[in-house]
């Protein structure tokens, strides 16, 4: 996100799904999309089946989406920027980029040049393990298209290089003029159904809703007006990573955790128990009593999606509505009640009477959801920005300019992974998602014909590293690494890239996250889940 | 306009573009063909025979789903040769198989009350479960077929039930080939398709082991598609709840970030099916298996439906005023004591809007701080 931002001025997708029938190119990388996306990878897997799209997929799994692709390229985990440098020297080199658009829309070009010359196919070929033919090959697929898209997800952002990566398919699709255009764009897919929504709402330590700065002194002035307050902070505050040290070293004494279970998705989770354990008071809201709930002081019981009323945003900035079909069980309330009937009582009073209340409310305070209305959405969804009530809404970003001005180059170097394999833990850990479940399984393990499906945690081992290990299918394995160890059995499988072993992170009885590396992308505070060094062990 | 693209159904003319069917021109103009194996935005298979009609100069009658409409073409969609044939095939399709919903002795009136009758009795346990929901039934109803002379036929095939969410019975499977369609051509998993010839055709899998062997990714496509009961969500032959019972809400699903468009089947305050919301973006009807089985969650028994407070490392039941209370009163103890910024919230993003947004009001004008963030930065 923060990566989009800077070349943009907007972190979120650029582009509608439906925008993927108009791509001649569509390139995916860091995304598990037919087990993580389901119903929008069917979009890709028509196009790429039935049309002339071509699809180019850069994963080192072999994940169902590669059966798609003209080109799968399986890189070395951690080495995006590298193989998207490559990709832009060649299209530099072989003139095949968009000079017009370059000059006219963006800035930062002789930088980017400068560094992407470095990164010949030979030496990209050398870190990355892309053969250099290969990489010519999607180089020139892509420059050539008219219109071609990026789709990216966690395996991308999940890297201490998270925002550097991000900043490098920026780079790569203005080069070629793909953003701002029907069938083009750079977009992340978000993983919960609500992620965007809640960024959008100022779930985040330095923003009001709509990505208005809390550092900005009128925006500060006009939100002190509209919730009729004295002052409100203007210190940017600490992110969940943030919280869970200060809470280690005692500087955060109360938490009040809605809807999350850190404790089995925060990295490092040893450390977040510890930090966790430290607290004064620990409020938790949710719909069930999860591994962080059995842990707090208070438990507030809240409704589930299908008990409320309200909107989610999705991944395309779309705005739809939530509607409640059944109560909530006994005493359970919704969250904004729960939330507003303790600000009452902590003498603030909050008091609306729906959800509809509230959305008047953000519609007032934020310019990008200015339009949007209960009524506008009953039947479609809008797409922020949505600046008025006559606005149509916006389904594709930065057409005519970006929102930023002119879209930004970042030169950026290519930096190797926190932590890799060694003599003590030979193999590469990479982490995700199955199709079966989400999550930190909350709500996917109550499911009965889920967990039949995928019972349980596995270790997704390749051929030759099983006949290395001596490893049969179903095996049970101890995997350890500098920061904890699990165990689960082994699953053989074609998918896994020798060398690298995968984890669905969703089983707290196998907590893939006591083994990942908590160090941090410097700038957007994500941890590096998706590599970090371990060994096996039969046992 | 063309002068020439020009086609009369029913005595009326009408303007075509090129390429459209006899079917597309009607169903743009309200007129009423039925049809059946017949999936909007698919390439006509034309193999039920339900959507026939009569054009003037052609003897046999032509499927309106796969014959293009061509200039000066005349149509009629309801002569009595059409009827009777439309007849005759559903009463065929209902022959082919085990379609025992109908009361075959029984006037076509009482039909309902036959219906009603028959979900509550014991013995009846192998009626069709999709009685009322079946666009076979419906097309015999609205067309008065009587099929008394039609010999039950014993089922063929044993029911699929080994996977958790769909079960087949292959006895009750009309080949209309919508399933293979939308698996094919939608969902693009090629997991199903038309197996062996003749007599014994059947929809199968890669060598027709059952779904779970397969690899079928139950997303429940086919089961949306199907007309008849032959594909049939697992909890819906459970619970055997008449549609017309079910109250239908419309919603966002609550899994990933697609924010498929879902209906919510409910009834006695229980969510009974999942579907998908037809005709709208982004998800044009389809879903993945979250969204379409994944709401036991919602009426488990573990939810929590009481406030907790722990004493002495055990959860306490609470009302809501004491919970409040206590975390009302900590809060602004500690924001005395040490601050507003040694208190932090994690807001979600599963939680709506609204409640995201009441979040971060509450942290930064209650509380005073802008320690909030949720778990999931991308
Ligand atoms: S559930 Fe989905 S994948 Fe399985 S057979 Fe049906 S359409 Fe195909
Ligand atoms: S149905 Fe599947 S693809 Fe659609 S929003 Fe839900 S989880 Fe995502």
């Amino acid at each position: 996100m923060a990566g989009l931002a800077a070349a943009f001025g907007s972190g979120a997708m650029t582009n509608p799904i439906s925008d993927i029938e108009k791509s001649d190119v569509i390139l995916i990388t860091g995304s598990n999309t037919t087990e993580n996306h389901p119903v929008l990878s069917t979009y890709i897997k028509r196009v790429a089946s039935f049309t002339d799209t071509k699809l180019i997929v850069v994963d080192p799994r072999r994940i169902p989406i590669t059966r798609f692709a003209t080109i799968w390229m399986r890189q070395t985990l951690g080495t995006d920027v590298a193989w998207i440098n490559g990709m832009m020297h060649i299209i530099i080199k072989e003139g095949l980029y968009d000079r017009e658009y370059v000059e006219f829309r963006t800035e930062g070009f002789e930088e980017l040049r400068a560094t992407v010359e470095q990164y010949t196919p030979e030496r990209v070929e050398k870190i990355t393990g892309i053969p250099k033919d290969q990489l010519v090959e999607a180089a020139h697929l892509y420059a050539q298209a008219n219109a071609a898209s990026i789709f990216y997800a966690m395996g991308i952002t999940q890297h201490i290089t998270g925002t550097d990566n991000v900043k490098s398919l920026a780079n790569l699709a203005m080069l070629c003029g793909n953003v701002g255009i029907e069938g083009g764009g750079v977009n992340p897919l978000r993983g919960q159904n609500n992620v965007q929504g809640a960024c959008d709402m100022g779930g985040l330590p330095n923003v009001y809703t709509g990505y208005q700065k809390i550092d900005d002194p009128s925006v500060r002035n006009r939100m002190e007006k509209a919730w009729g307050v004295e002052k409100l902070p203007d210190k940017v505050g600490a992110t969940v990573t943030g919280m869970m040290q200060m809470a280690h070293s005692g500087d955060l004494k109360a938490l009040y955790i809605i809807g999350e279970n850190p404790m089995v998705s925060d990295p490092d989770l040893n450390h977040a128990e510890d930090a966790i354990k430290n607290l004064d008071f620990l409020v938790v809201q949710d719909i069930f009593l999860t591994e962080t709930a059995r842990m707090a002081n208070v438990v507030l019981p809240s409704a589930a999606f299908a008990e409320k009323d309200g909107t989610f945003t999705n991944t395309e900035r779309k705005v739809q509505r939530v509607r409640r079909a059944v109560k909530p069980p006994g005493d359970a309330r919704e969250d904004w009640k729960i939330i507003s009937d303790l600000a009452d009582k902590m003498g603030y009073p909050m008091r609306y009477g729906n959800a509809r209340d509230i959305m008047r409310e953000i519609a007032e305070v934020t310019p990008s959801y200015h339009g949007i209305t209960y009524d506008r959405i009953e039947v479609d969804g809008i797409y922020w920005p949505c600046l008025s009530m006559d606005h149509p809404g916006t389904p594709r970003l930065h057409e005519e300019q970006f929102s930023r001005g002119l879209g930004l180059f970042h030169a950026v170097e290519y930096i190797p992974p926190d932590e890799l394999p060694d003599s003590e833990y030979p193999l590469y850990l990479t982490t995700g998602r199955i199709l079966y479940h989400y999550h930190t399984g909350t709500m996917t393990m109550k499911s009965e014909g889920l967990n039949a499906l995928a019972p349980e945690c596995f270790v997704e081992i390749s051929q030759e590293d099983a006949l290395y290990y001596k490893i049969k299918d179903n095996d049970m394995l101890n995997v350890a690494s500098r920061r904890g160890s699990i165990k689960a059995r082994a699953k053989i499988s074609s998918q896994a890239q020798k060398g690298a072993i995968f984890i669905p992170f969703h089983y707290a009885e196998a907590a893939a996250n006591r083994l990942t590396n908590a160090a941090l992308d410097p700038v957007a505070k994500i941890p590096e889940y998706k590599v970090c060094a371990v060994r096996i062990e039969k046992i | 306009m063309e002068p020439q693209n020009i086609i009369n159904i029913n005595g009326i003319d009408y303007s075509f573009t090129p390429g459209e069917t006899i079917l597309e021109v009607a169903t743009r103009n309200d007129i009423y063909i039925p049809t059946l194996c017949y999936l909007k935005g698919m390439s006509p298979t034309g193999v039920c025979r339900i959507c026939l009609v009569e054009v003037e100069g052609v003897k046999t009658l032509l499927a309106s789903c796969s014959t293009q409409a061509t200039p000066g073409m005349v149509v009629k969609t309801d002569t009595p040769a059409v009827i009777n044939a439309r007849r005759m095939n559903i009463e065929l399709l209902l022959a082919s198989g085990d379609h025992n919903c109908l009361a075959r002795s029984l006037d076509a009136g009482l039909w309902t009350d036959f219906q009603l009758d028959a979900l509550d009795i014991e013995e009846h346990r192998d009626l069709c479960p999709a009685y009322g929901d079946c666009r076979l039934q419906d097309l015999a109803i609205l067309y008065r077929v009587k099929p008394d002379h039609v010999v039950p036929v014993n089922p063929k095939y044993d029911v699929e039930d080994v996977n958790p969410f769909i079960v087949r019975d292959f006895s009750r499977c009309i080949l209309c080939g919508r399933c293979v369609q939308v698996c094919n051509e939608i969902q693009v998993n090629k997991v199903i398709s038309f197996g062996y010839r003749g007599a014994t055709s059947k929809i199968i899998t890669r060598g027709d082991r059952a779904l779970k062997d397969s690899d079928c990714v139950f997303c429940g496509e086919c089961l949306q598609v199907c007309p008849v009961g032959a594909l049939m969500p697992k909890q819906d032959m459970a619970l055997r709840t008449p549609v017309n019972e079910m109250k239908k809400v419309r919603t966002t699903c609550s899994y990933c970030g697609v924010g498929c468009q879902i209906y919510l089947h409910v009834k006695d305050n229980r969510i009974e099916r999942v579907t998908g919301v037809e005709g709208t973006s982004p998800n044009l009807g389809s879903l993945c298996v979250k969204g379409r089985f994944g709401y036991d969650f919602v009426a488990h028994p573990e939810r929590l439906t009481t406030p907790l407070i722990k004493k002495d490392g055990e959860f306490h039941e609470a009302t809501w005023d004491e919970a409040l209370d206590l975390v009302a009163k900590r809060m602004n103890d500690i924001k005395r004591d040490f601050g507003p910024d040694s208190i932090g919230l994690f807001t979600s993003a599963r939680i709506t809007n609204e409640e995201n947004y009441l979040a971060q009001k509450f942290i930064r004008a209650v509380i005073g701080t802008n320690n909030i963030d949720h778990c999931a930065r991308l």
